[in-house]
């Protein structure tokens, strides 16, 4: 491999030190593995996404006329078990948290670069099986795998789907072990606790959710393909087992994994919202503690996915209140974002515009789960459209949102360019519009009644037209989605070279040039001042839009 | 007033009014903070927009406020709470005489089986105005019992009883939905619930010569042998049965259970799960051999030899029940 390109007067970055292939399977930066795994969270995204319009389209008409029963089985499965697992669970840790966090604590890279390599190759790998699953015919389990259904009853590949989740599964834990190590052993001297950046925090809290949660997640897996290869009777009641033991291993990760999925999106907004609004965040410690909250009472509460499962009553009731534990930080996180636009000097570039809605949709999506955490209301929603829309207003509406805000507002360090502004503020539009066009009809068919994973509605002809509304939504929000796929890539060639801080932001990742050198710093950064300390910069947009 | 709002479902019984109050007073309350956190977020947008000459105001926090927004919405979740909690535990309570019907779930269809002994499939007949209870199995993988007129759900296991109560208000026809995924055709296992007045409902009963679920039950307990040990004396090498329903039973191993639904069809399937203090586990598991329907009749049985000499149902019969 070329090791130097400096004759062509560029100055060196991580991007162009080295070219071919081989430089980058074989790369140990911290900033290259973010890149590939865009590249593998990006590529599952679309396949999820277009499972998602499939779906959309049969759910046109009442009857089952576009696909087959099974096809349509398949494809809700492998649209939950794609996105979930390939895509918002290693989103925003693989991708931004990867490249942002040793550079915002002031470091050359993860404490374990190459463990950071495996990680990338562990999720490739579960990502091949998933795909394999996918072409050699699918999986019909539901993403939940719910037993005796998925270990006795089903004829389609579980195993390898199973074993793509688990293989995916240590990944999550490697990065989380990563994220633990490098914050605890690798900050810049002065970089203290309490001058994190949110971001930072934010991250640090997930990955004590990926490290503690992600293992019971692949026990359980491992216990569902041993029922179904060696009949073994963990779940089976015909065999001895219990069904409802599998719901609480599976929901004892997969409810924190939805803070996987959006404490790393909290974090990013907390970083957009302070810098377009030229604030110091509301109540730094109330916010750092709030995600540390999250993430443990998080742990506490997983059983409010069995209210009508068949769990006694008094164990309902202590899930019940503890659900409502968990939302008292969320809520103050939303308020102390609120609060720090309080006397601002607010603009409203791309990544704000995504801040706005994460806060917004975040919001109706956390007040619809207090109607779930309500046990009389959730027996009638539960397991319904209700359902569905409130947690896609988690994960789509929050933290799909997050992801693209925080896309857009690092995407200059991270390729060296700018995106253009107006295509930027048009498609975080269509995604706000397109997305509640599709999922706010969805709380009104879940009232109703509508179960979810229902391929014909024949029978109840009167779901249709809030079913059209929603597929027109999705119509919308796919184009939202594309066009910011399209413009990166553009701009990868012919957008505007970006400075080195193109918002004017705090942080040492805004310290360095952009696109950054392999190992981040020139010298040392010794760190003096607090996070956010907008009061000591200038409030001058060096790209005018 | 609900029936004018488009979309709004039917109500058609006392749980439903219960579970729309409650629903109603959430849409209202996180109206509020909807509204409220929306103005607030536009408002400051517009209000604090970059202009030349000012300067962000730079604010540490404050706690006295972060903890008056803690603590407020902290007390009105537990209204949410202990409203939702109340709903549940109706909910999750059959009243005492209900009448009973054993629904058997399956890929993809409902049974219901009457205490009069007849039989529906995808269908379910009940009166306005009477309390019922469903007694659901599955025999195969887990379905879920959800009727949204009656704002109730309960999810159907295979290997047990679950229960659910609902008292209709309301006679109509009304989806009968299965919510929890269970295959190829999950949403073909739909059927309809058929709210009657009582009159209709006594003579769509009176449709044929039907045997009560007790007495075929009380064949199968002499069919299958049950009878040679669990006498009505106390010389039987099983316990006697007679009473036995909704009482505490004493085990070998010292504990107590409640002898309910699942206690007797748990001694049945698995006789050696919990033996009777006093008894040696001899009796052979029918874990097998009886369908889930002989299971329903063989409880329905052992439950009538508990009730007072009416004659021939095991827990309250719909038609018994009607006036």
């Amino acid at each position: 491999m070329a090791t130097a390109v400096v004759e062509t007067g560029e100055r060196e970055t991580y991007l162009n030190r080295e070219y071919g292939i081989k430089s980058w399977l074989l790369t140990v930066d911290h900033k290259r593995i973010a890149l590939l795994y865009l590249m593998g969270i990006t590529f599952f995204f679309f396949i999820g996404g277009f499972f998602a319009l499939l779906i959309r389209l049969e759910l046109l008409t009442p009857a089952g006329d576009l696909v087959q029963a099974d096809t349509y089985n398949k494809l809700f499965t492998m649209h939950g078990q794609v996105m979930v697992f390939f895509f918002l669970i290693p989103a925003v840790p693989a991708v931004l948290g990867n490249f942002l966090i040793p550079i915002m604590i002031g470091a050359k890279d993860l404490a374990f670069p190459r463990i950071n390599l495996l990680s990338w190759y562990l999720y490739m790998i579960g990502g091949v099986l998933m795909l394999y699953t996918i072409m050699d015919g699918g999986v019909d389990t539901g993403w939940t795998f719910y037993t005796p259904l998925s270990t006795e009853f089903l004829n389609t590949h579980v195993i390898t789907a199973g074993l793509a989740i688990f293989v995916a599964g240590f990944s999550s834990i490697l990065t989380g072990l990563n994220f633990v190590v490098t914050t605890h052993r690798m900050r810049a001297p002065g970089m203290t606790w309490n001058r994190l950046p949110l971001f930072v925090w934010a991250h640090y809290a997930t990955s004590i959710i990926q490290l503690l949660g992600t293992p019971v997640l692949a026990i359980t897996l491992v216990l569902v393909v041993c029922e179904r290869l060696f009949h073994l009777g963990v779940f089976n009641p015909a065999l001895g087992g219990d069904p409802l033991l599998f719901q609480h291993l599976f929901w004892f990760y997969s409810h924190p994994a939805v803070y996987i999925m959006i404490l790393p999106g909290m974090g990013i907004v907390s970083e957009i919202v302070c810098c377009f609004s030229r604030k110091r965040v509301f109540g730094y410690q109330a916010m750092a503690l709030a995600l540390l909250g999250i993430a443990v009472v998080g742990f506490l509460v997983w059983a409010h996915h069995m209210f009508v499962a068949g769990i006694s009553l008094y164990a309902a009731l202590i899930f019940s209140l503890l659900s409502y534990f968990v939302a008292v930080p969320s809520a103050i996180k939303v308020f102390n974002w609120t609060a720090t636009m309080y006397k601002g000097s607010i603009t409203y570039q791309t990544p704000m515009l995504y801040a706005f809605g994460f806060i917004g949709l975040f919001t109706m999506g956390g007040l619809t789960g207090l109607f779930l955490a309500a046990l009389g209301v959730d027996v009638h929603v539960t397991d319904t459209y209700f359902v569905v829309a409130h947690f896609h207003y988690i994960m789509v509406g929050g933290m799909v949102m997050a992801y693209l805000g925080g896309m857009h507002f690092w995407w200059p360090k991270i390729s060296g360019r700018m995106y253009p502004e107006g295509w930027g503020r048009l498609a975080a539009l269509l995604v706000f519009v397109g997305f509640n066009l599709t999922f706010f009809p969805q709380f009104i068919l879940g009232y109703m009644g509508m179960p979810r994973r229902y391929w014909d509605y024949s029978k109840a002809p009167e779901f249709q037209i809030l079913n059209v509304l929603s597929t027109a939504g999705a119509t919308v929000l796919a184009i939202g989605y594309l066009l910011p796929m399209i413009y990166f890539l553009w701009s990868m060639r012919y957008g505007k070279p970006a400075p080195d801080n193109p918002w004017n932001a705090a942080g040492l990742e805004w310290t360095i040039p952009s696109p950054p050198s392999t190992f981040n710093f020139d010298e040392q950064p010794v760190v003096t001042w607090e996070a956010y300390n907008y009061d000591e910069i200038s409030e001058e947009v060096p790209v005018a839009q | 007033m609900l029936d004018y709002i488009p979309f709004w479902p039917t109500r058609a019984s006392t749980t439903a009014n219960n579970v729309d109050a409650l629903f109603i007073f959430l849409l209202v309350v996180s109206g509020l903070m909807v509204a409220l956190i929306f103005t607030m977020v536009i408002y400051f947008a517009v209000r604090y927009r970059r202009r030349a000459g000012r300067q962000a105001e730079q604010i540490a926090g404050s706690h006295a406020l972060e903890i008056t927004w803690s603590v407020i919405p902290f007390c009105v979740f537990m209204v949410f709470f202990g409203w939702g909690a109340l709903i549940y535990f109706k909910e999750r309570t059959p009243p005492q005489n209900a009448a009973e019907v054993y629904i058997v779930a399956k890929q993809w269809m409902w049974k219901a089986e009457h205490m009069e002994g007849q039989r529906e499939i995808n269908e379910l007949h009940v009166p306005v105005g009477r309390d019922v209870k469903v007694i659901m199995t599955s025999q195969d993988v887990i379905h879920s019992f959800f009727v949204p007129a009656f704002r109730i759900k309960q999810d159907v296991l295979p290997g047990r009883y679950t229960v659910a109560w609902f008292h209709a208000t309301k006679p109509g026809t009304y989806h009968l939905f299965c919510a929890e995924y269970c295959g190829t055709m999950h949403s073909g296992m739909i059927g309809w619930v058929t709210v009657m007045e009582p009159k209709d409902y006594e003579a769509w009963m009176g449709g044929g010569g039907n045997q009560p679920l007790a007495v075929t039950g009380e064949k199968l307990f002499s069919e299958l042998g049950c009878v040679t040990c669990h006498r009505s004396d106390t010389q039987g090498r099983g316990p006697n049965l007679v009473g036995v329903y909704g009482k505490p039973v004493m085990l070998e191993d010292g504990r107590t259970v409640i002898a309910d639904e699942n206690y007797i069809r748990e001694s049945i399937v698995d006789p050696g799960a919990k033996i009777v203090k006093g008894f040696k586990p001899v009796m052979p598991t029918f874990q097998g051999q009886i369908s889930d329907e002989q299971l329903n009749a063989l409880v329905a049985y052992v439950k009538s030899l508990g009730q007072p000499q009416t004659g021939q149902t095991g827990g309250k019969s719909l038609a018994a029940a009607t006036p």
